[in-house]
C-alpha cells in the first residue's frame, strides 16, 4: 500500500490512534470478479456505522479492508494518516473463532498478544467476562460453549482489548433471537464506553436498532451513505428504495 | 519340525512367563522408537506448522516433497545413515554405527517426513479457520504456528502415534545400521526376521504377537484421545 498524503496523525488519550479511517478509490478483485469498485469512505470517531446491503454486495470484504486484514487491489486505506493498520482495533466474526482452551485463557491469549499482562490483564479478563455474563463459565473450554455464549466470549475478548474501533461482521447471523439481543446489548455497551463501531448486517431491524449511520452497498459500490434515521425514512438511491421495499414484502 | 500350533503355544508361554530375552528385545524396541519419535516430533511438528502457515516461493515443492518422503523406503534410509556413520563417512568419528543410537537416528529420519506432512495438513486446516482471527489479534507468523500446534494437540497426538507405529514396525533401516547384534541392537522386527529364517518360530511368533498388540493398542489410544478431546474441548 502506498502512503497517501493526509491529515497529520494526532494523539488521543496518549495513544496514537487509528481514526479517522479513510478509504480512497478502493477496489477489490478476486478471480476476475469485481467485489468492490472504487469505494470512498471515511469512518470518524464515535459513531456506529452499519454497512448494509444484499448478499454478495461486498460488505464483508469492505469490512476486512477497513480493518486491514486484506489489502485493496486498487486504491488505499489510511488509519489516521498511516498506511499500517493500528493495533487498537478488534474484530468479531460471524462465526466466532475460539482457541481450544478455557474461556478465560482465550481472553488472556489476546491480551498477551497485545502486550497486556499481569494484574492489568487479570482485571480486564474479569471485567469483560462479567460484562458479557460469562463469569461462571470462565474455566470451561471455550469450544464447548453454546453458539450464543461463544459469540459473547468473542465480544468479551474484543472488549478486554479496549479497542478504539470494533469491527463486527454479521455477528448475529447464526444466532437465535435471545442470543442476538444479548449481542446487540453488549455492542451498545461497548459503544457507550467510547468505542467506534463498524458492522455489517443484512438484518434491517438490527440496522435500525444499532446504526447511527448507514453505508448501503450494492454490487460492490456505495449506493448511498446516510444518517440511519433518514435512510430508513426516505432513502435517496433507487437501489436502497428497492432493497427496503423488498425487505418489507 | 514343530507344528504351527506348537509354536503358537510356546510363543504364548514365552510372553506369559515374561521371558527375559523377549522382554529385553521389547524394551529395546520401545526405547529406540520412543526416543526417535520424540526427536522426530521436535523437528517434524514445528516444520509442519511452519510450512502450513508461511507463504514462500517453492512452498508447493516443499509440501510435495514432504508427502513423497512419507513413503521413504526404510532400507534406503538405513543405507544412507550407514554411509554417514560408517568409519569412512562424514560422521564416522562418533563411532555409533551398530549401536542403538544409530537406530534412533535412522528411525528419526524415517518418520520426520511423516510427522511433518501430517501435521502440516492438520495445522493448515486449522489455519484456514483461524487465520483472520489471529491476524486480527496481531499474531505474527511464528506465534500463529505455535498457537495452532497447541490448538490441534489432540489431532497431533494421533500423528505422533502413527509415527511411533511406523518406527517400531520398521525393519530394514534398523537392520542395516544396528547390525542385529544379539543383546545389543536386536529389536522385535529384526529378531522376527532372523529367528524365522533360523526356524525358531516360537520367539518370532511371540514377538510378532507383542508387536501386533502394541500397534493395536496405539490405534485404540489414538481413537480414544480424539473422542475424549472432542467431548471435552470441542
Amino acid at each position: 500500500m502506498r502512503r497517501e498524503p493526509g491529515p497529520t496523525p494526532i494523539s488521543v488519550n496518549g495513544r496514537s490512534g487509528g481514526l479517522p479511517i479513510v478509504a480512497r478509490g478502493v477496489s477489490f478483485v478476486r478471480g476476475g470478479t469485481t467485489i468492490l469498485a472504487s469505494v470512498d469512505l471515511t469512518i470518524t470517531r464515535g459513531g456506529r456505522t452499519v454497512i448494509l446491503g444484499p448478499n454478495g454486495s461486498g460488505k464483508s470484504t469492505l469490512l476486512r479492508i477497513l480493518h486491514g486484514l486484506i489489502g485493496p487491489t486498487e486504491g488505499s486505506v489510511t488509519w489516521n494518516g498511516a498506511s499500517r493498520r493500528p493495533a487498537e482495533q478488534a474484530m468479531v466474526f460471524q462465526r466466532p473463532v475460539l482457541l481450544r482452551r478455557s474461556a478465560e485463557a482465550n481472553l488472556r491469549y489476546a491480551l498477551t498478544l497485545a502486550g497486556i499482562n499481569g494484574g492489568d490483564a487479570d482485571r480486564r479478563i474479569f471485567e469483560a467476562l462479567i460484562d458479557v455474563g460469562l463469569a461462571e463459565v470462565a474455566r470451561r473450554s471455550a469450544r464447548v460453549l453454546s453458539g450464543g455464549e461463544q459469540q459473547r466470549l468473542a465480544l468479551a475478548r474484543a472488549w478486554a482489548l479496549d479497542p478504539e474501533v470494533l469491527f463486527l461482521d454479521e455477528p448475529t447471523a447464526s444466532l437465535d433471537p435471545a442470543a442476538t439481543r444479548a449481542v446487540e446489548q453488549i455492542v451498545a455497551r461497548i459503544h457507550a464506553r467510547g468505542t467506534t463501531i463498524v458492522m455489517t448486517t443484512h438484518n434491517l431491524a438490527q440496522a435500525k436498532r444499532l446504526a447511527d449511520d448507514i453505508v448501503f452497498l450494492y454490487g460492490g459500490r456505495i449506493a448511498e451513505r446516510q444518517a440511519a434515521e433518514r435512510f430508513f425514512r426516505s432513502p435517496q438511491s433507487t437501489e436502497a428504495v428497492v432493497y427496503l421495499e423488498g425487505e418489507r414484502l | 519340525m514343530q507344528t504351527i500350533s506348537d509354536s503358537v503355544a510356546l510363543a504364548l508361554r514365552l510372553i506369559a512367563a515374561f521371558d527375559a530375552k523377549l522382554v529385553d528385545i521389547v524394551e529395546l524396541s520401545l526405547g529406540v522408537s520412543l526416543i526417535a519419535t520424540t526427536l522426530a516430533a521436535c523437528i517434524g511438528l514445528p516444520l509442519g506448522a511452519a510450512v502450513a502457515v508461511a507463504r514462500f516461493p517453492g512452498r508447493g515443492v516443499v509440501i510435495a516433497s514432504l508427502n513423497a518422503l512419507m513413503g521413504l523406503p526404510p532400507v534406503v534410509v538405513g543405507l544412507f545413515v550407514y554411509l554417514m556413520l560408517s568409519r569412512a563417512g562424514p560422521l564416522g568419528g562418533f563411532g555409533i554405527l551398530f549401536t542403538p543410537k544409530a537406530m534412533v537416528i535412522a528411525q528419526t529420519i524415517l518418520i520426520v517426513p511423516i510427522l511433518a506432512a501430517l501435521s502440516r495438513q492438520i495445522v493448515e486446516d486449522a489455519w484456514s479457520e483461524y487465520r483472520e482471527q489471529l491476524t486480527s489479534l496481531g499474531a505474527k507468523t511464528l506465534e500463529s504456528a505455535m498457537t495452532l500446534l497447541w490448538d490441534t494437540r489432540y489431532s497431533l497426538a494421533t500423528v505422533l502415534l502413527a509415527g511411533f507405529g511406523r518406527a517400531i514396525a520398521e525393519v530394514g533401516a534398523v537392520m542395516i545400521v544396528g547390525g542385529n547384534i544379539d543383546g545389543v541392537t536386536r529389536v522385535m522386527t529384526t529378531t522376527i526376521a532372523l529367528e524365522t529364517s533360523k526356524g525358531d518360530l516360537p520367539l518370532a511368533l511371540g514377538l510378532g504377537f507383542v508387536l501386533i498388540a502394541l500397534v493395536m493398542l496405539l490405534n485404540f489410544a489414538a481413537h480414544a484421545t480424539r473422542a475424549w478431546s472432542h467431548t471435552h474441548f470441542g
